[in-house]
């Protein structure tokens, strides 16, 4: 067993709209995977599909070697699940919700129990119409983190936790990482992916746009350089990868495809360089260009058409 | 003024969400009195015949304890007479109402949403009521205009009108104040339902104590139900006791303002305490989720049906008291077998009602599941390795158990107390509670529709409140429609024998619980393939 999620070509239409239109997603074993997209890009429509709760209208999908529609009960034995949006029944106390979500699970370890409400700080007295959102969000958190389960599929599971808290739950998806556990996470808190994935998905409009390793995603992207010479350069303009080129007497500044970055420097050292700032793109830029609405959408980044790094869609 | 800001908006706002709800009540209930009023103009067209009526249905304190005491005996206050239960309905529908844009509000957080913009602290409250109010009036002016257009005289069909209107404006104020005193919705709800239930209970007490049909007894005057009949549609025309309702209103009203101002918003007047820091060892499967989250309801049907059980057994005897009048008739009761053949059938018709009532209680503890479901909280039990038909399950089977329950103790109550009325002891428990369990299949009938709607027409399944209400609108008109019987055959408790007194036809009851259980199976099996949430 070596890939926990495989999903192909996933399709869900609710009516007219199409939620999922195509996605793809691998998730490896033993790999915290980030799973990104815009707000109804379709990441909580594939997670409910993953959880049996939705019926998939085409493509595949497995999970932990079986099929979420029916083996859904047996695959629910090893997995645990945090909500985006968790609601409890009101007249329950946290401690009892998180027993019984637990116990419905197949058990769960009263160590790790208490050591994770002391780290979350929960009063788990307190009935759930009396949380607060971040302390909903805990309940779901400690139930899901307290079982003994190979896969977790967090669903935006920070976005009401304060700092602390949030740092918390980084050293307990760290934590699961060491123990060998496989975690689904999507995230809009960029700074949580990039500590947290080895891998991430960025979904958009239910495809896949996107898929690979941090280090990856940014070789597929850009770079700004800007340079100062010892004389002006010629042909730059002609040169393959390079954007939004302005030159200036003897400076130049450029955006340029990583994948081309060897070009664009080989060419500006033949002019003599005096000063060179290359800056590689933030892990926001990268977001944000696949984040903006059309394909030709610019975002301030300087980033122009999505063309060049597409090749992430290739759904058919 | 300024805690009321914003209260035009938001009455257009709950105009927009209950506009629905509102066009059936005010199109159903008049059609309902158009329909009456019609049945006995052509049922009895004649002076005679109504006064004969009029007797038969006042001579017994059993009879006047459910359909009220008669006032007269022309076309409208027949019409009055026999419409005068469904002032419950009236009350109930607003009680929902209010309950809903206040406390229900309140309890998913939209208030929080609202309360941020320029609305004032009184302004969802006023809004509602306001709303509340005012479709009542609008209730009142469709009765009155249908009435008038089937030729009755306008003064009576006023009267009826503000009748109704008064039902709904009293408990508009009820559940105003119950949901300021608690944090659920559901229990603001329970706290209004139980004021209803008191109230007819006064009623019905009243009533049965009323032979003569003069001045009421004390216990109807304590009943804003009782306010209703005395209000004398057609018979008199008692305009004075529609104040009864104003006061009334206006104090509710006023209560539920100023508690309003006494707590925080989402907060209730009422403590509430902190739970277990975990789980009980007996709350780990989805059965004991659903009963966790069930016995207080199912808890309140019991002891609801209970009492009503105990007062319809305590009167049963009083029925039996039309034969010391009328030598003639007592002569014919002997013939068929004795007073307690006329005790028998009040016991084995009254049971019926308490039958529908627990379809109720069927038709609520199914719909539970749906509402897990669109809270979202069906979620995380789904993502544990519960299966999908153990969680559907473990709610229906309440559907089933739930009036099972209710309707065992409401027939031992009925039964204990009309032995001990008759001086028989316990005698009686085994008949009585005969009667009470032989309605199951009917109300099994009832939560099978809710099941169905609920796998197959999710969209639609509080419509189970509708056939509900279907069945209770043939219960009280279908006897008085000539060649209905079609139509009293769609309701399945047409189908149930008359026990005690009649004779147990199996059949019927096997072909009800076939029926029962395809509804369900049909229902659950949709479900099992349908999208959750």
């Amino acid at each position: 067993m070596d890939d926990v999620i495989e999903i192909a070509g996933l399709r869900k239409h609710f009516g007219p709209t199409k939620a999922l239109d195509g996605l793809d997603l691998t998730v490896r074993a033993g790999e915290v995977h980030g799973f990104l997209g815009p707000n109804g890009a379709g990441k909580s429509t594939t997670l409910r599909v993953l959880l049996g709760l939705l019926r998939s209208d085409g493509g595949t999908a497995r999970m932990l070697g079986g099929d979420p529609w029916h083996d859904a009960a047996a695959l629910h034995h090893r997995l645990a699940y945090v909500p985006g949006d968790v609601t409890l029944w009101p007249g329950l106390s946290g401690g009892e919700v998180i027993d019984l979500l637990g116990r419905l699970r197949g058990g769960l370890d009263p160590k790790r129990r208490a050591a994770l409400l002391e780290r979350f700080e929960l009063d788990p007295t307190k009935k759930s119409r009396n949380y607060s959102k971040g302390n909903r969000q805990k309940v779901a958190l400690v139930a899901a983190l307290a079982s003994d389960v190979e896969l977790l599929l967090l669903d935006e599971p920070t976005s009401g936790l304060d700092p602390l808290m949030e740092a918390a739950f980084r050293e307990c998806v760290e934590e699961a990482r060491q123990e060998g556990r496989t975690a689904l996470l999507s995230s809009h808190i960029l700074a949580e992916v990039e500590v947290l994935c080895d891998r991430v998905t960025i979904i958009r409009d239910g495809r896949t746009v996107e898929t690979g390793s941090l280090a990856e995603l940014r070789h597929l992207t850009r770079t700004s350089v800007r340079a100062e010479l010892a004389q002006p350069a010629d042909g730059l303009s002609d040169l393959p990868g390079v954007h939004d080129l302005d030159v200036e007497g003897n400076r130049v500044h450029c955006q340029v495809d990583t994948a081309h970055l060897d070009d664009l420097l080989r060419h500006l050292a033949a002019a003599g360089i005096r000063s060179l700032v290359s800056q590689p793109p933030t892990l926001e830029e990268l977001f944000l260009r696949h984040y903006s609405g059309d394909d030709g959408a610019d975002v301030a980044v300087g980033a122009g058409a999505a063309a060049g790094a597409g090749e992430g869609g290739d759904d058919g | 003024m300024a805690e009321s800001v914003g209260t035009r908006a938001l009455v257009r706002l709950d105009l927009r969400l209950d506009r629905l709800r509102l066009g059936l009540l005010i199109g159903g209930l008049a059609a309902f009195v158009a329909m009456v009023c019609s049945s006995f103009d052509s049922l009895y067209p004649e002076a005679a015949d109504r006064q004969s009526f009029a007797a038969d249905m006042s001579a017994s304190g059993a009879i006047r304890a459910f359909y009220g005491t008669v006032y007269g005996t022309s076309i409208g206050a027949l019409t009055a007479w026999r419409s005068s239960g469904m002032t419950a309905i009236a009350a109930l529908v607003a009680m929902f109402l209010v309950v809903r844009h206040t406390r229900g509000d309140e309890e998913s957080g939209r208030r929080e949403l609202l309360g941020a913009t320029v609305v004032g602290r009184q302004a969802p409250l006023v809004a509602t009521l306001v709303v509340a109010l005012a479709a009542y009036v609008v209730l009142a002016a469709a009765i009155t205009l249908v009435l008038l257009a089937l030729g009755q005289p306008f003064a009576g069909s006023l009267a009826l009108g503000l009748a109704f209107a008064g039902m709904g404006w009293v408990f508009a104020g009820v559940a105003a104040v119950a949901a300021q005193l608690t944090v659920s919705s559901r229990t603001a709800n329970g706290i209004a339902a139980a004021v209803l239930a008191v109230a007819a209970l006064l009623r019905m007490g009243g009533n049965a104590a009323d032979a003569n049909g003069g001045s009421a007894p004390w216990p109807v005057w304590l009943s804003p139900m009782g306010w209703a009949d005395q209000v004398r549609p057609f018979a008199g025309n008692h305009w004075w006791v529609l104040i009864l309702f104003v006061v009334a209103t206006a104090v509710l009203v006023a209560a539920a303002l100023v508690l309003s101002t006494r707590r925080d918003v989402g907060g209730g007047l009422l403590p509430t305490r902190p739970g277990p820091a975990a789980g009980a060892s007996w709350l780990r499967s989805p059965v004991a989720l659903a009963w966790r989250l069930q016995w207080g309801s199912l808890l309140a049907w019991a002891v609801g049906l209970g009492v009503f059980g105990a007062v319809i057994g305590g009167v049963a005897k009083s029925a039996a008291d039309v034969v010391r009048d009328n030598p003639d008739l007592a002569d014919m009761i002997e013939r068929l077998g004795g007073k307690g053949v006329i005790s028998d059938a009040f016991l084995a018709g009254s049971i019926g009602f308490l039958g529908v009532a627990a379809a109720g209680c069927g038709i609520q503890a199914a719909l539970r599941l749906r509402g897990e479901e669109t809270s979202e909280r069906a979620e995380p039990v789904l993502a544990t390795s519960v299966p999908r038909l153990r969680w559907a399950g473990s709610h229906f089977v309440f559907a089933f158990v739930g009036p099972a329950v209710a309707m065992l103790v409401a027939g031992v109550a009925a039964g204990v107390a009309y032995g001990l009325s008759l001086g028989d002891g316990l005698d009686q428990v085994g008949r009585v509670l005969a009667g009470a369990l032989v309605q199951l299949p009917a109300v099994w009938v009832m939560a099978g529709v809710a099941i169905l709607l609920i796998g197959a027409f999710p969209r639609w399944s509080s419509a189970s409140w509708l056939a509900l209400i279907a069945v209770i609108v043939i219960l009280f008109v279908a006897d008085l429609i000539d060649g209905a019987q079609w139509l009293k055959d769609l309701s399945p408790f047409t189908h149930i024998p008359k026990v005690p007194g009649g004779s147990v036809q199996a059949l019927p009851l096997v072909l009800l619980t076939t029926v029962a259980a395809a509804l369900s199976t049909t229902g659950i099996e949709a479900l099992r393939r349908r999208d959750l949430g």
